[in-house]
């Protein structure tokens, strides 16, 4: 008799045969992802139905009380499989498994019991873990693939950084976005054939990309700097933000999102927290500290990337970070996006983005500390911080979420105004809107 | 050239006119209710201005409010967000002004306009807006200002919930049932609102100086005003023309574009009704459709004549919002019936109905007589009726009459959604509502009521409608809100009609049943409850769940129905119930006292009908209502409680150091307590949790959606700060004890990481020691070296020796508490099998033993005769077996382990009842998989959501639900 704990294995034989699904998450980053995967060997394709059938599935197949996360992406799941675009048989998908006290690290099972009862039991699920967790013979994270999964992290956490911090200003509108697409379709194309991720060639083609976005044309006007923070797939997702960086791009703001790069060092730096805090096995924390360094190391990469940048706003280097959260809490702290969530408020607030939206599903537990619970110690840390906390699932309606925004924004518009009131004061009118203007762009870049 | 501002709130519409000068003075205004219609009412309203002025064509206009978005974008307008409006207005207006709180129709807010400036609206979950005070109102068939005037003359405040307007039904709907006094409830309903206020919005930060009050609940509700006032201990004002801030803040902003009058209104008149809000399938594709429909479902009751012997039996169901009352003769047919919304206590109108029966049959005999629902035990008192039937019974009853092949029954009444399988003639499976997603049916008629409709109207603009507004399945809150977003994209009042009628069967569906795959319910469904008399709602069942269902024309009523039944299958030949005679000289009288048998100190409602009969409510226990000295109950929460109480707080040589019970110190008391005991340090320990110390600490919670455990932290934390302690000891945890059950031994977040939210958010911590290090006691070894470090920069130094005595000492004392609770729990089931008595493991998490978390349930368990322990007690029998989640935290392994220890052990006397926190996000995962490891085993699966206010009536349905069940089963296993 089954007791419904077994797992369908994902075996050598099916990476042969099975294409697999990934659930999107954070365009940029996981269309490179799915290159780097296709380079090894696996047939991927990464999801993009977002249409009303990915909630109405998640919300027959999941929990209702299960994160807003879940639900989409087990939703999303559902919806492509039962799509008819798929050969059932010769259908996985996968799913990242983080392994800490949040509840996420249990979505995998929530989709492995979503599938069964929408009769999809067969279909093989794949944990992506770095935690050991569940193991499957077809699927291995190898070192070459783990080097060439960083180097797609770290082109995508610059690209992406780059893009916001260009786009509100383009003259030439879409110049930016065009720029992402070239650079995307570019190393992918490079990954597939094993190039692009070794260090002097990651450091090579990151100075690249700065210096291509260094040429795109912009005109530099005075704008509402807005943050945002939060658990992880909202911050990132636009269907589950409800395209939250279009409207704030509508509401005219630039926008900050802290990279993905981040997150992995904070989650591999826990096991080194862990055993300061509590003792335990040293090997444990020697693996860690390895894994981190490795991780580091790209960080590196992507700031010396950025140093010879005056245009653009260059992240926080991580342990810099690290030490921020020092005064609001503990890095023992370290389910969901645990101390980083805190700590990267303080770092926006720091680098001028004190406008800050923390996004979080609603019920998210280790929001309730991390997030609402630290603002008042964010505040007191920074008290030039202008702080909103929205809650995102299938109830929640964008008119209310966009009002609640919008006050912020208010807030923020009128300190923008504040400032340059006084800024511009003796000096007489024109002081505030010194505007610069570059040249160059993509037909720039063909030429180099 | 006249600055025109439009405030488009939820419910209602306002416009403010100032002249062209730079006085900032109010030359027209208007207040309307929109009734969602707000382009119409718009160019109405501008129409007025037109006629106001003759001469004036060019205007200034900028749009405000919650719903103005989407008038402002269709027509081009300038929005103004409509907080930031109000705070330009009253800085012009009312110039050193400290805060603003201004209710609205839906939305909260409160602004602080001195010192640090700041802004606050209510969240996607909260209540306490002038909708709820509307909903209230409606609940207790009162209008507002009626409402507002009783409160002035209340006697006593009742605590309801306020967060959500269904959580403050179900407690009014209680209060109503034990027969509280109306203007007590009012009175507790405008203190629910400003509680809601001042904890929610204001979040610690503290409301003085010059405090002013706008918005429409403010204005026309004098004594909610003096709420505010007495609560705030200030008077606050309410300015001339308090409706009109938003408005005027809108007028003022001088951002709006002119135009010309008389084309602005054509403009907005001629706003495209777009059609961009999601769509469901219509109801009915055309006339035909529908009228064979109304063939299946026509049927009305046909009633019958009393029998020749002139044999009769009564069913009556006290329920949340109605009274339901059946006759039947001796072949079970109907023969009169009556239902009636019951605003306020059932008892009267039952009194009626019986003295009607009377006079109508003068033969009639009465041979027996049962009462269900809600107030089932007042009504049995009151007329001294036959028995009490469980509601979940009584309608199984009814159905069966229907269709004998029932497997599945979803009754949707006023107030709550109640739905069983069934299986091999026994209820199997119960599903009742959680408290938050309640209220379908009267949800429906409020919002009827809102747009002005009754609600036959409502629903039957909705039939034909083309395309229904997906409103999803969740809360009504957020329907509210969902409804408002449809209103922008332009849906019409029947594809709302018809979308709030398909999310109420989604609600159903998805929120309470859960059903992956809806055809998969049952083949023979009866649905029933007064919300499918409505076509709309019936019709959207039947093609969500894609098979024709069973409407029985008696649908309303049948729990009263199914009452009669019952009556009848165990009628004795001759009722008690009162005769005609006594009912003439029937009095009911209504008085209150508090309980003084526990620590609880229930408000006690107590009812006397004359001749001696009685019956009390409010109680959580069956204390006040049996006599002293009765036979202590075999009850292990009140054991480890007993336990846990002899770790009191005393001095020592060293400095005292006080500990919140609550949390992760709640099980790991024994631990700490003996911990810093042997080092010699006085420990003080937070007193037992109580409502008056969940205020104590409400002010400074930080995020209120979190669980009520978590909530009472603050309470337990300023207690200590209070208590004279030198400092608290209250550490963050990522892990507990490795029992060896699971993967990992995590605790929840919110267990592990709350020391943070509390060092983050309390001021009463300045001048403490707030020792909140992040300690991990499951590694032995390393741990005595760890907190000598944490001690030494405390309190300086101690040797290492002392802190590993110490500690050694502290690991025997958990696990000869734990060994306590164990030896103990095979006692009582060695009891309990020595007794025939049934077992209930109520699971939780440790804190749940705290009274005011788990609102004496444990209690009430007992008093229905079981035996009752906790899943811990089970501990000594634990195995790691695999489950189909990942077992991650310690507290939740040792409930898939109790879980599973239940379904293999064949003993069906045994049962599981699981208590989960509202809010908490973990027990989504536990609870699904509990429930499919009792399934594994064919065990009936219970879950009781418990939150600051838990409802004790509806959980005692599910415990006598749940007993009936077992009763048909052990009877079933003993026929075989």
């Amino acid at each position: 008799m089954t007791d419904g704990t077994e797992r369908i294995e994902f075996t050598k034989k099916m990476k042969r045969t099975h294409k697999i699904l990934i659930p999107n998450m954070l365009d940029i980053h996981f269309r490179m992802l799915r290159n780097v995967f296709a380079g090894c060997g696996y047939d991927m394709e990464l999801l993009t139905n977002t249409d009303q059938s990915v909630i109405d599935e998640g919300l027959k197949y999941v929990h209702n009380d299960t994160c807003y996360p879940a639900l989409l992406t087990i939703g999303q799941i559902i919806s492509a499989l039962k799509s008819g675009r798929y050969d059932l048989e010769r259908t996985a998908v996968i799913m990242s498994q983080t392994g800490g006290g949040c509840r996420a690290s249990n979505y995998i099972h929530l989709l492995r019991k979503a599938l069964k009862n929408a009769g999809l039991g067969h279909i093989p699920v794949i944990s992506i873990n770095l935690a050991g967790l569940e193991k499957n013979s077809g699927f291995k994270i190898t070192l070459p693939l783990l080097r060439k999964a960083m180097a797609a992290v770290v082109y995508g956490d610059l690209l992406m950084l780059l893009k916001n911090q260009t786009k509100p200003y383009e003259v030439k509108k879409g110049e930016s976005e065009a720029l992402v697409d070239y650079w995307v379709g570019l190393l992918s194309g490079l990954f597939e054939r094993g190039r692009a991720v070794s260090a002097r060639a990651v450091r090579g083609f990151l100075k690249r990309i700065v210096a291509s976005f260094e040429a795109v044309r912009i005109q530099k006007t005075e704008k509402v700097k807005v943050g945002i923070v939060g658990e992880i797939y909202l911050k990132y997702s636009a269907l589950a933000n409800n395209r939250l960086e279009d409207f704030l791009a509508e509401q005219g703001c630039e926008v900050m999102v802290p990279g993905v790069l981040p997150f992995m060092l904070y989650s591999a730096g826990t096991r080194i927290d862990d055993h300061a805090l509590y003792g335990g096995n040293p090997l444990i924390k020697w693996a860690a500290a390895l894994i981190r360094s490795f991780f580091l190391k790209f960080e590196s990469y992507m700031l010396e990337a950025l140093k010879g940048s005056s245009r653009y706003v260059s992240p926080t280097p991580f342990m810099r970070v690290r030490e921020l959260a020092r005064s609001c809490i503990g890095h023992g702290c370290k389910m969901g996006e645990g101390w980083l969530l805190t700590a990267e408020m303080l770092e926006l607030a720091e680098s001028g983005y004190e406008n800050i939206i923390i996004v979080q599903p609603f019920g998210c537990l280790p929001n309730h500390i991390v997030g609402r619970g630290m603002v008042r110690s964010v505040l007191r840390a920074r008290p030039e911080a202008n702080i909103v906390s929205v809650d995102y699932d299938p109830g929640a309606t964008r008119v209310n979420q966009e009002n609640r925004i919008k006050l912020m924004l208010a807030v923020a518009r009128e300190r923008l105004a504040e400032r340059a009131a006084a800024s511009s004061g003796p000096a007489g009118p024109g002081g505030a809107s010194g505007s610069e203007i570059y040249v160059g762009g993509l037909a720039a870049l063909s030429r180099s | 050239m006249l600055r025109i501002g439009l405030d488009v709130g939820s419910t209602t519409l306002k416009c403010a006119v100032l002249d062209a000068s730079n006085n900032i003075k109010i030359i027209f205004r208007q207040y309307r209710r929109h009734f969602s219609r707000i382009a119409e009412r718009a160019a109405g309203m501008l129409q007025a201005v037109r006629e106001a002025f003759p001469g004036e064509e060019l205007v200034r206009i900028s749009v405000s409010g919650s719903a103005g978005i989407g008038l402002a974008e269709k027509s081009g307008l300038n929005f103004v967000q409509e907080v930031y409006a109000t705070k330009t207005a009253v800085s012009a207006l009312l110039p050193g002004t400290d805060a603003v709180i201004e209710l609205g129709g839906e939305d909260a807010k409160l602004l602080f306009l001195t010192g640090a400036p700041e802004a606050r609206m209510n969240g996607s979950c909260a209540g306490g807006t002038g909708a709820f005070i509307d909903q209230m109102a409606t609940l207790l068939g009162l209008t507002p200002a009626e409402l507002d005037g009783l409160a002035a003359r209340s006697e006593r405040v009742y605590s309801i919930a306020s967060r959500c307007g269904v959580f403050a039904k179900s407690d009014i709907q209680a209060l109503l049932n034990q027969g509280a006094r109306k203007e007590d409830i009012c009175a507790a309903i405008l203190s629910a609102v400003v509680s809601q206020t001042i904890a929610g919005l204001a979040q610690g930060r503290e409301i003085a100086g010059k405090v002013v009050y706008l918005g429409g609940p403010l204005t026309f509700l004098p004594e909610l005003r003096a709420r505010f006032d007495r609560a705030l201990e200030t008077e606050g004002l309410l300015p001339a023309d308090s409706l009109y801030y938003v408005a005027l803040g809108a007028a003022l902003s001088g951002e709006g574009a002119v135009c010309g009058l008389d084309e602005l209104i054509g403009k907005i008149g001629a706003a495209p009704s777009g059609s961009g809000y999601a769509a469901c399938r219509p109801l009915f594709e055309s006339e035909e459709s529908y009228r064979l429909f109304r063939e299946r479902h026509g049927g009305g009751i046909s009633l019958a004549p009393l029998g020749p012997d002139n044999r009769a039996y009564i069913g009556v169901d006290a329920g949340s919002t109605t009274v339901k009352a059946v006759v039947i003769n001796s072949s079970g047919e109907p023969v009169c019936y009556k239902y009636l919304p019951s605003a306020g206590n059932p008892v009267g109108l039952v009194r009626d109905f019986l003295l009607e029966v009377y006079e109508k049959y003068p033969g009639i005999e009465i041979a027996s007589s049962a009462a269900t629902g809600y107030g089932e035990e007042i009504v049995k008192n009151a007329f001294r009726m036959d028995l009490v039937v469980v509601e979940t019974v009584a309608h199984f009853t009814a159905a069966r009459r229907y269709d004998p092949q029932v497997d599945f029954i979803l009754d949707i009444g006023g107030q709550d959604i109640k739905c069983f399988r069934i299986a091999d003639g026994c209820i199997d499976n119960i599903f009742l509502n959680e408290a938050c997603s309640s209220g379908c049916g009267s949800f429906l008629q409020i919002f009827a009521g809102a747009l002005g409709y009754s609600i036959e109207d409502f629903a039957r603009e909705g039939l034909f409608a083309d395309r229904p507004v997906d409103l999803g399945s969740r809360c009504t809150v957020f329907m509210n809100s969902s409804v408002k977003q449809a209103q922008k994209e332009g849906a019409t009042l029947g594809s709302i009609s018809a979308g709030l009628s398909i999310s109420v069967v989604k609600n159903a569906l998805y929120k309470v049943i859960r059903v992956g795959d809806p055809g998969s319910l049952g083949e023979h469904i009866v649905v029933q409850g007064g919300t499918f008399l409505n076509d709309a709602v019936l019709r959207a069942f039947e093609q969500e769940v894609g098979r024709n269902v069973t409407r029985p024309p008696m649908a309303g009523l049948m729990g009263a129905y199914g009452a009669a039944l019952c009556a009848m299958e165990n009628g004795s030949g001759k009722s008690t119930i009162l005769d005609a005679e006594s009912l003439k000289s029937f009095e009911h009288k209504v008085s209150s006292a508090t309980c003084g048998g526990c620590s609880n100190r229930c408000m006690l409602t107590v009812n006397t009908f004359g001749g001696g009969r009685k019956f009390i409510g409010g109680n959580r226990c069956e204390r006040p209502l049996k006599p002293e000295g009765q036979k202590q109950a075999l009850n292990l929460y009140e054991y480890k409680r007993e336990l846990l109480a002899a770790y009191a707080s005393h001095e020592g040589r060293r400095e005292t150091i006080g500990l919140p019970l609550g949390l992760n110190m709640y099980e790991l008391l024994p631990f700490w307590h003996t911990f810093f005991s042997r080092l010699g340090f006085g420990v003080r320990v937070s007193p037992p949790s109580s409502r008056s110390l969940y205020h104590k600490g409400q002010a400074s919670i930080p995020s209120d959606t979190v669980c009520y455990p978590a909530k009472l932290l603050h309470g337990h934390i300023e207690a200590l700060a209070e208590s004279g302690a030198d400092a608290i000891f209250y550490p963050c945890m990522s892990y507990n004890f490795d029992e060896g059950l699971g993967d990992n031994h995590y605790n929840c977040p919110v267990v592990a990481y709350y020391p943070e939210v509390i060092a983050a958010n309390m001021k009463c911590l300045g001048g403490l020691k707030f020792i909140k290090d992040y300690v991990g006691p499951h590694n032995r070894r390393a741990f005595p070296g760890k907190m000598r470090a944490i001690l030494a920069r405390e309190f300086g130094d101690i040797p290492l020796r002392e802190v590993r005595a110490a500690a050694k000492a502290a690991y025997a004392e958990y696990e000869s508490y734990l060994g306590k609770v164990r030896r103990r729990g095979e006692e009582y089931l060695a009891a309990a099998k020595a007794g025939g008595l049934r077992v209930i493991v109520l699971a939780g998490r440790p804190y749940h033993l705290d009274g005011e978390i788990s609102h004496g349930i444990d209690k009430l368990i007992c008093s229905h005769g079981a035996v009752l322990i906790s899943e811990d007690a089970l501990g000594g029998r634990f195995e790691k077996r695999p489950v189909a989640v990942l077992n991650q935290w310690t507290y939740h392994s040792r409930l898939y382990a109790a879980a599973r220890l239940i379904a293999e052990s064949g003993d069906i006397s045994m049962n599981l009842v699981q208590l989960v926190s509202f809010g908490c996000g973990l027990d989504a995962i536990t609870g699904d998989e509990v429930r499919r490891i009792l399934r594994l085993g064919g065990r009936i699966y219970t879950q009781i959501k418990i939150d600051e206010l838990t409802n004790l009536g509806a959980v005692n349905i599910r415990i006598r639900s749940l007993l009936a069940a077992i009763d048909r089963k052990e009877g079933g296993a003993r026929h075989d």
